[in-house]
């Protein structure tokens, strides 16, 4: 089979030549390499000062959006559960009871929507898969902990505040509008 | 005398002090040279650039528990880290750090003692720091340390040999054992080299030897973390833990000294006598200069290090007993051909 490569090499048990057997040769080479690297460019960055910019497209910690009028928009359906190939979300749905028209945009929402960060993948099905425009992965970290529980973030960390809206048009690539036209695909209708 | 013994103990106190402040500074040097070679940053939190790092290393060494195995010998314990330090600072003594200062009409030296035998005095000194190493290990009662100890041992008398015989040839040519002397036939000018130019295969021998003294890598088997967790240091801690790291970056320091002492001229260098510069100037200028010598070895030990992989056991001794060693008696019987040629 041809290699796809062109790297691999075989591997023989030939006796080693002399200059091979005097080390010197492949040292002197190996320190040459070693001292090109002193003066190039560091390939990593003192974290909290400077932060590498993010790709437009980076998909990190989800954010459950509200509409226009700051109702949620998850409606509960559980296509993004379905969708996760890691399993990392859980929700129970629940109906919105009278007087609640202005927090839960549907009659169904969402009484408790968790996300098992430790598990989720970040790769973006669950936003793919959401009906309602709800769910979006965000350029935000998802940060440390000392504990698995911290990780499993619940309604209190993914919905959006009414008064800081976080924005998610910059995943909105002309791929993705020009993908959002096409009303024969059933979760665009 | 009162202004003798003020100088000689002004001279040992500098020399201890600069021995523990460059040893200091090598652990930093260390994780920066490291750094760099693979691209990233190093140590840059403590001070601007890092520079307090050393400090707080050795904060955290001596806040760290102590632990003393109760399996252990206690006394041996505590002995090995400590005969590690004290030969490793021993050598220093003997190093010609520059030449002389005038004061007021007076010559001082700037190496604290030159005795007829110095580079003896210096490997029998170096040699008894095995002992530190091998009675730290034994002493552990812990048989990962009792292999990293027998390694040890074994790996720096195998190259002892060799180390010796490439600085008996150089003997032959300068014709003295004192360090002193050694450096003043190599004084700049007049088609008069420095003796790597005279003794390159010794010098190539010399190095190879003094990194497998040193412990350092590519011969760091004593601690050789995928195979005897720690080495011979498995069951030290705190401040002792901390003597035996000390120590390694001593013997590297030395030994760079030693390096730059026998083949690189020690304080001397190039045009030092057609500068016109009182002695004094000239004095301070060659100090420079060697620490500026010994820096770059110290650097190449650490290059060295980031660059090669370990040796195998088997591959070690084959190199030490099968390769130095017959070069190092061709590099002998080549050198006293050569002298006796030249002598008719």
């Amino acid at each position: 089979m041809e290699s796809l490569s062109h790297r691999s090499k075989v591997v023989s048990n030939k006796k080693m030549t002399f200059l091979e057997r005097i080390y010197l040769p492949a040292v002197l080479s190996g320190i040459a390499i070693t001292i090109k690297h002193l003066f190039r460019r560091k390939a990593t960055v003192s974290y909290p000062e400077v932060k590498r910019e993010f790709s437009k497209i980076w998909r990190g910690h989800h954010v459950l959006k509200r509409d226009d009028k700051g109702a949620e928009r998850c409606t509960a359906c559980g296509l993004c559960a379905v969708a996760c190939p890691a399993e990392a979300i859980t929700m129970t749905a629940a109906e919105r009871k009278k007087g609640e028209e202005n927090l839960y945009r549907e009659e169904k929402y969402a009484s408790t929507y968790e996300i098992n960060m430790l598990r989720c993948i970040f790769c973006g099905l669950c936003e793919e898969a959401c009906p309602k425009e709800a769910i979006f992965l965000t350029d935000r970290l998802v940060y440390t902990d000392f504990a698995r529980d911290g990780f499993i973030y619940g309604k209190d960390k993914l919905v959006e505040k009414v008064d800081e809206r976080i924005d998610v048009t910059v995943r909105q690539t002309p791929a993705v509008l020009e993908f959002k036209k096409h009303k024969q695909l059933s979760h665009n209708k | 005398m009162t202004d003798f013994l003020i100088y000689k103990i002004l001279l040992v106190v500098g020399v201890f002090t600069v021995t523990l402040v460059v040893a200091m500074y090598a652990t930093y040097g260390e994780r920066k040279v490291a750094a760099f070679l693979q691209d990233r940053i190093g140590p840059n939190r403590a001070g601007p650039f890092g520079i307090l790092q050393p400090l707080a290393d050795g904060l955290k060494f001596f806040m760290k528990e102590e632990i003393i195995p109760s399996v252990s010998n206690k006394f041996l314990f505590i002995l090995g880290p400590s005969i590690a330090m004290i030969t490793a600072l021993m050598a220093g003594v003997l190093i010609p750090w520059g030449n002389t200062l005038i004061i007021n009409g007076t010559s001082y030296s700037l190496q604290i003692t030159d005795i007829d035998i110095g580079i003896l005095y210096v490997f029998g000194v170096v040699s008894i720091g095995v002992y530190g190493i091998m009675i730290g290990g034994w002493a552990s009662n812990n048989k990962y340390s009792l292999l990293g100890a027998i390694r040890a041992s074994a790996q720096m008398i195998s190259y002892e040999l060799a180390m010796g015989i490439s600085i008996i040839a150089l003997i032959m040519m300068t014709g003295t054992l004192s360090l002193g002397e050694i450096v003043t036939q190599q004084a700049g000018g007049d088609w008069n080299f420095w003796n790597v130019v005279y003794q390159p295969l010794g010098f190539l021998i010399f190095i190879v030897c003094a990194f497998a003294e040193c412990n350092r890598a590519p011969f760091d088997l004593p601690e050789c973390e995928t195979e005897l967790v720690g080495g011979y240091h498995t069951e030290y801690s705190s401040m002792k833990l901390g003597f035996y790291m000390f120590a390694e970056y001593i013997n590297m320091f030395i030994s760079s000294a030693v390096l730059s002492t026998l083949y690189f001229g020690g304080y001397n260098f190039p045009f030092m006598n057609d500068l016109g510069l009182s002695h004094n100037a000239i004095t301070i200028l060659g100090t420079v200069f060697l620490f500026g010598k010994i820096f770059f070895f110290i650097f190449f030990f650490m290059w060295v290090r980031w660059t090669l992989p370990r040796f195998r056991y088997d591959q070690l001794m084959n190199l030490g007993w099968r390769v130095l060693l017959p070069l190092s008696i061709a590099n002998l019987l080549l050198t006293a051909l050569v002298l006796l040629w030249i002598d008719k």
